[in-house]
């Protein structure tokens, strides 16, 4: 089955969303006091996903992000110039 | 060279910086002051933002309510780093591909409706000067605490300083100058950071400092904070006070609010591509996480360093920062067992909670307060969480040129963010009602011309705040990304994502979660705040996290008002078609 540029766009955007929701609203929230049953160094896993865990996995989704669309943008807009030539009008 | 005259110095020279950016980097035309000619790179863009985004709340308060909520703090952390996500994913890209200056112009030509582009603007001037009252009230204090100028000196000072550049420059110079406040300002904040770690724990990162061990211990500092905590009369440091709904609602009303900012999304209408948007969003979050992953570790810091340098100690040998800030009104002792100890434990000090001095001082050379103790514990301290991190430095024992660089860096970050959120002001009002509403006729320069003087009398206001601050900003504060949750971020969302949704919808959206929002955040923060808790909350969700539901709302009421009516026209079609493409 083939996608369109959009599709394939959607497919990308909801899973990395899924990511994000996970690592935040899940393992700093829903589920932080179970993983608090774990430690690593000092700190409780709940605590470390809540106040620093999350916000590594945000940037992390956001360059990967990055990384898919620009191949994405390649694929289906062969050379990336093209793109370039638009914007510049 | 003393403290003062080092703050003199780091400040001084900082100010000149932004001044002769500003002279370099004026704008030319309307497209210089509102997008910089969209020629600004993704990294340098990046920076902006983060110094566009981090404000005087993140660079002074947010420490402090992180050390005074332990991890209930951390809906601060994840609610206003989260949005980024949103904004890389959702908004940024597509907003940038739509190429034209301002939010409102957006819904406006999507929605093809003057009302929907004046409920947008009416929205976005509301968000934006909430916001701007908490900066200049940052100037203030740290004008009177560390240059001992008068607090509206101080204002003045800054009020000109931003009219400098934000006025002549526009975006353009706001952009340069906010490269330079972003070096200064996480400068400012990890050096004290870094020492402190050192201090406490030998970890020169703090990030990784707060989760080792006190040096010369074998105990764990989260560990010793809990038991301390715990010992005080506090819930443990690393868990929820907070019902889990509640926090989570929190969390999600400031992400969602984070990505509907105006004055955080048009940043990314300044770079040249749409892939550079993606790019400098990321950049952006780079930024703002090396401040926020260090916020926490100072929070867990400075409330040990607190802990130990003022419990049970006599009022005269407490160290001179205590005094320091005690002269300006942000710290009070209340010595209700008569003991002449410092004793700090769980509960308010004072009835009435803020304390009002009276002019005499009491047997130890404390201030005295007219307020009477509060009898139902037994805490005698009252304190300003907005000293943690100005006070940090201090309590910690740096050298002087550490608590002079903070200074310089919470300057910074009061006075970009307030520069960001007076060009977007500004801009609605030249471009969006001035151009697009009522004058359509005028030029090229005319409107330059209107632009700037919006930024002056915006500016001028903003100043008002400062120096008569109004008593409702820090409640104010939920109101700004309640309402941004609510309104600005389902209609840009669906408006990428849902071609089918018309005029009618959008609107009838923004409306209802506009009321339903400022409703329930006005009804228990100023109706009736007595019932400002749990028990009468709807649902259990606080007034802060309330702009979530209104989000609900405002999906739920777009979505089925829009199926009533028609489709909206073809050439709307194409556009979301157009925008789509990279």
């Amino acid at each position: 089955m083939k996608f369109s540029y959009w599709q394939s766009n959607l497919i990308i955007l909801i899973s990395l969303l899924v990511v994000w929701f996970i690592v935040s609203f899940g393992f700093g929230i829903i589920w932080s006091d179970k993983l608090d049953d774990f430690k690593i160094g000092g700190f409780k896993l709940g605590f470390w996903f809540s106040q620093q865990g999350s916000i590594y996995f945000f940037v992390l989704i956001i360059f990967i992000y990055v990384y898919l669309l620009n191949k994405l943008d390649k694929k289906f807009f062969s050379s990336s110039s093209e793109i370039d030539n638009r914007e510049k009008e | 060279m003393g403290l003062q005259g080092l703050t003199y110095l780091f400040v001084g020279a900082s100010f000149a910086i932004y001044i002769g950016i500003a002279i370099w980097s004026r704008a030319r035309s309307t497209n210089d002051f509102y997008i910089a000619g969209k020629g600004v790179s993704p990294v340098a863009n990046g920076m902006a933002t983060a110094a566009d985004w981090m404000s005087a709340a993140s660079f002074i308060s947010m420490a402090g309510l992180i050390a005074f909520l332990g991890k209930d703090g951390s809906v601060y952390l994840m609610g206003w780093t989260g949005g980024y996500v949103l904004l890389a994913l959702l908004l940024a890209p597509y907003l940038r591909k739509f190429g034209k200056y301002t939010v409102p112009d957006f819904i406006g030509t999507r929605y093809y409706s003057k009302t929907a582009r004046l409920v947008a603007i009416v929205c976005l001037i509301f968000i934006s000067f909430t916001y701007v009252a908490g900066q200049m009230r940052g100037v203030g204090i740290v004008f009177s605490r560390f240059l001992e100028v008068d607090i509206n000196i101080g204002v003045i000072i800054g009020m000109l300083i931003v009219f400098f550049y934000a006025v002549l420059g526009g975006m353009k110079g706001i952009t340069y100058t906010q490269v330079a406040q972003y070096c200064v300002l996480i400068f400012a904040y990890l050096v004290p950071a870094i020492f402190i770690s050192l201090l406490i724990t030998n970890n020169p990162i703090p990030q990784l400092g707060f989760g080792d061990k006190i040096s010369g211990s074998s105990v764990y500092l989260l560990d010793k904070l809990d038991q301390l905590s715990i010992e005080l009369g506090f819930n443990a440091y690393t868990e929820n006070t907070k019902s889990n709904i509640d926090i989570f609602f929190i969390t999600a009303a400031l992400m969602f609010g984070t990505a509907g900012l105006p004055h955080v999304i048009v940043r990314f209408f300044t770079v040249p591509k749409v892939s550079d948007a993606r790019k400098s969003a990321g950049y952006a979050l780079v930024f703002i996480a090396l401040l926020y992953t260090t916020a926490p570790a100072v929070a867990a810091f400075a409330k040990i360093n607190f802990i130990e340098s003022v419990q049970e100690t006599e009022y005269q040998s407490v160290p001179s920062w205590f005094k320091n800030w005690e002269n300006i009104g942000l710290i009070a002792w209340k010595d209700k067992n008569g003991d002449g100890l410092i004793n700090y434990s769980n509960g308010n000090a004072l009835e009435e909670v803020k304390p009002k001095y009276i002019s005499e001082r009491g047997q130890h050379g404390e201030r005295l307060v007219a307020n009477r103790p509060d009898r139902s514990n037994e805490n005698e301290i009252y304190i300003d969480n907005d000293i943690m991190v100005l006070a940090n430095p201090e309590i910690a024992q740096l050298p002087n040129w550490v608590i002079a660089l903070v200074a310089a860096g919470a300057l910074a970050a009061a006075l970009s963010t307030a520069a960001g959120l007076l060009l977007v002001i500004s801009a609605s009002i030249s471009h969006d009602l001035m151009k697009n509403m009522l004058m359509p006729n005028i030029s090229d320069k005319q409107e330059l011309f209107f632009a700037r003087c919006a930024a002056a009398v915006a500016i001028f206001i903003a100043g008002l705040f400062g120096i008569y601050p109004p008593g409702f900003v820090a409640q104010v504060v939920a109101f700004a990304f309640g309402l941004a949750a609510a309104t600005i971020f389902p209609v840009l969302f669906l408006g990428i994502f849902y071609k089918r949704l018309n005029k009618e919808g959008a609107i009838a959206g923004m409306l209802c979660g506009l009321i339903a929002t400022s409703s329930y955040i006005s009804y228990f923060k100023f109706i009736n705040p007595s019932l400002n808790n749990n028990d009468f909350w709807f649902l259990g969700i606080s007034p802060e996290g309330f702009g979530f539901l209104g989000m609900i709302i405002n999906f739920v009421v777009a979505l089925s008002v829009s199926s009533f009516y028609s489709r909206p026209p073809e050439d709307i079609y194409q556009l979301v078609d157009e925008i789509r493409k990279p």
